[in-house]
């Protein structure tokens, strides 16, 4: 499929500098750090309201095409490799013969030609519809993700608001102090945090916090008789559970967010406009915060949208080592028993909250740039 | 380590030796380091048949999940392996999974960066459109359904690994494409007659390298960690073969007993990663001045 008439915006957030191969891919990491390298994103002037919803209508339009092409690849990827799910139940189990194999997989569809399976599929998914997993207990794939969603999407959006919370001030401070102690020492900081792989941090902090120092729970999400607990104490242990797994996510996406917010903030106080707002004696809270910081974060936006993915894989590891009960380890029980509806559940609903963090930070883009604020008359 | 940037910083009066190392350690600490440590590294794992003091896959009942000492400085695992050698051979596997996959990816991204940007229009539209997908990815959950599928082996990874990575490579390239089409030595050599497949070859590509060496470099730390986290869950290079991140899977259920079986595979892929991280960010400072900050 190709996206017919109106060409994708100027600047999709996937302009910003793309992350290395690998490391991005999985632990948020917007890739190594990239000082200095030009960061602001042109964004073209928008003359009047037609314009912007042109915009996002045609934004709107390259969402699709890109969900439909993810869907196309990964369907023909996960279908196409060797193997079937029906081996599991025929091939390993001696009594289960070649009719019996047969009868499996016409019942799966597994029989007809790909293009009909994707597009029976697709018909389904357009009707919310995921199907059912071919585990033993074939519920719908649907059931399966709800109730282990809100565990690693929770997860997900408090570690990048911690990020957010912690990687911003750095970089300011790095920015402004560029070269002097604190800087250096962030620099130091960040370069380890780029190449720390998350599960051995998580091994570290599980001996030193878990098993030298019993101070927390070493997996899981709940304790033994968390039923018979009060409220109160029910969030307590929750929070205890969460705490070193909410760790490694944040460490892992704070080095890359903190040195984006420094290069992108060493940009802005380069600007001469800064140089006019302290050659006029404005306070420096005030030319910072208020002249330098919106401008310097608008980077820092584009980024959190395209760190989604990396969240979404790394939810894989750090579930698998916690024992957390959420989607990055249902994702992995299904590529171990290729039960396909479910896989492609799950690579459809990374593939859209992908999509959709874009969109968000294509929005939020927009409401933080003063030029796109003014050209819908709101802006000073 | 020591911070780029300040080292141009002029001192008053003449430079002191001591603000002489300064300057130099500030321009060249970085590749220093980084290279010092790559060297070593990749020295280790090519030496590792010599290195290494004992069998890595050799299994010995009376010495299982013993602590760092004499006999074996790193310890041994729950199958008594001396540790440090499945570490030296583990990093062979490391090395090798990083280039090779880092080699196929500059491939492909070289290959579409450059007919994106030298022919524009529908190629290039088509091209971009293709990274801004792959971009969208969950890459890691492909990568993990496909290597589950296809049985995990090393070739496989690097394969997947390679298939997955080359969008950077493939923006930079088309970059650096777009700005030298015009510039006066390409139409030169297009008025003296030379094809398309010259022009690219000959003059475009070899002004567009230093950016795709920079990405490389940082490309074979992103690979080995992919490697080790795939490993790592079982469905990377598969035991006996160590790999750092399978000899970490392995420490993982040890522990409580052994934790010197987690600290080292983990050490040695940080370091790893950290030197190839310092040199490709050295050398892009030295290649591109431009982007000094």
């Amino acid at each position: 499929m190709t996206p017919p008439g109106p060409a994708p915006p100027a600047a999709p957030p996937s302009d910003a500098p793309p992350g290395s191969p690998g490391g991005a891919v999985l632990s948020g990491r917007p890739g190594p750090p990239r000082p200095g390298v030009a960061l602001g994103a042109e964004v073209p002037y928008n003359g009047c309201m037609s314009e912007l919803a042109k915009r996002l209508a045609a934004k709107l339009l390259w969402i699709v095409v890109v969900f439909l092409g993810i869907t196309v690849i990964s369907f023909a990827v996960i279908h196409l490799a060797p193997g079937s799910p029906t081996d599991m139940q025929t091939t390993l189990n001696p009594e289960a013969t070649a009719e019996a194999r047969t009868r499996l997989e016409a019942l799966y569809g597994l029989d007809r030609p790909l293009h009909e399976q994707y597009a029976d599929w697709l018909s389904r998914l357009a009707r919310l519809d995921f199907g059912r997993s071919m585990s033993s207990d074939h519920r719908p794939v649907w059931d399966k993700i709800v109730e282990r969603l809100p565990l690693t999407f929770g997860m997900n959006v408090a570690s990048l608001v911690l990020t957010l919370m912690i990687a911003v001030p750095i970089g300011i401070a790095s920015a402004w102090w560029q070269g002097r102690a604190f800087d250096r020492a962030a620099t130091v900081l960040v370069f380890i945090g780029f190449a720390m792989p998350g599960f051995w941090l998580a091994l570290l902090l599980m001996y030193a916090l878990c098993i030298h120092w019993p101070l927390l729970p070493i997996s899981g999400l709940t304790s033994y008789g968390f039923e018979q607990m009060g409220f109160w104490e029910r969030l307590a242990d929750l929070a205890r559970h969460l705490t070193l797994p909410l760790f490694v996510y944040t460490f892992g996406s704070l080095a890359g967010m903190s040195r984006f917010m420094r290069a992108s903030m060493l940009e802005v106080l380069r600007q001469d406009y800064i140089l006019t707002a302290r050659a006029k004696g404005l306070p420096l809270r005030t030319v910072i915060f208020r002249h330098a910081l919106r401008n310097a974060l608008l980077p820092v936006i584009t980024i959190l949208g395209l760190s989604v993915p990396g969240l979404i894989g790394g939810s894989v590891i750090i579930e698998s080592i916690f024992a957390l009960p959420g989607l990055g380890q249902l994702f992995y029980q299904g590529v171990m028993a290729r039960d396909y509806p479910l896989i492609m559940g799950n690579l459809v609903l990374g593939a859209l909250l992908t999509l959709a963090g874009n969109l968000l930070a294509d929005v939020a883009y927009g409401l933080a740039d003063p030029r796109i604020r003014a050209a819908r008359g709101g802006g000073r | 380590m020591t911070p780029r940037g300040d080292a141009g910083r002029p001192g008053p009066g003449r430079l002191s030796p001591g603000r002489l190392l300064g300057r130099w350690l500030g321009r060249y600490g970085m590749l220093a380091v980084g290279g010092g440590i790559v060297l070593v590294m990749s020295l280790a794992a090519l030496c590792a048949p010599w290195l290494a003091p004992a069998d890595p896959t050799a299994l010995n009942v009376d010495a299982i999940l013993q602590a760092p000492g004499a006999l074996h400085p790193l310890g041994t695992d729950a199958l008594g392996r001396d540790v440090l050698s499945r570490l030296l051979w583990g990093g062979r596997v490391s090395l090798w999974v990083g280039f090779v996959a880092v080699g196929l990816s500059v491939a492909i991204g070289l290959a579409l960066g450059l007919a994106a940007g030298y022919f524009g229009g529908l190629v290039d539209e088509a091209i971009m459109r293709g990274v801004d997908v792959m971009l969208c990815f969950p890459s890691f959950f492909l990568i993990l359904a496909v290597i589950a599928f296809l049985e995990p082996s090393l070739t496989n990874i690097m394969v997947v690994i390679g298939l997955t990575s080359w969008m950077g490579v493939a923006r930079l390239v088309r970059a650096e494409t777009l700005a030298l089409r015009g510039r006066d030595f390409v139409l030169a050599a297009r008025v003296a007659g030379a094809g398309p497949l010259r022009i690219l070859f000959l003059h475009i590509l070899p002004n567009a390298l230093a950016p795709v060496l920079v990405s490389a470099t940082l490309g074979v730390a992103g690979a080995i960690l992919v490697e080790s986290s795939l490993s790592f869950l079982g469905l990377g290079v598969q035991p006996p073969m160590p790999s750092w991140g399978n000899v970490l899977m392995e420490g993982k259920d040890v522990l409580t007993v052994a934790p010197w079986l987690s600290f080292f595979p983990g050490l040695a892929i940080l370091v790893t990663v950290l030197g190839y991280n310092l040199l490709g960010e050295a050398l892009r400072d030295l290649l591109d001045p431009r982007l000094r900050g």
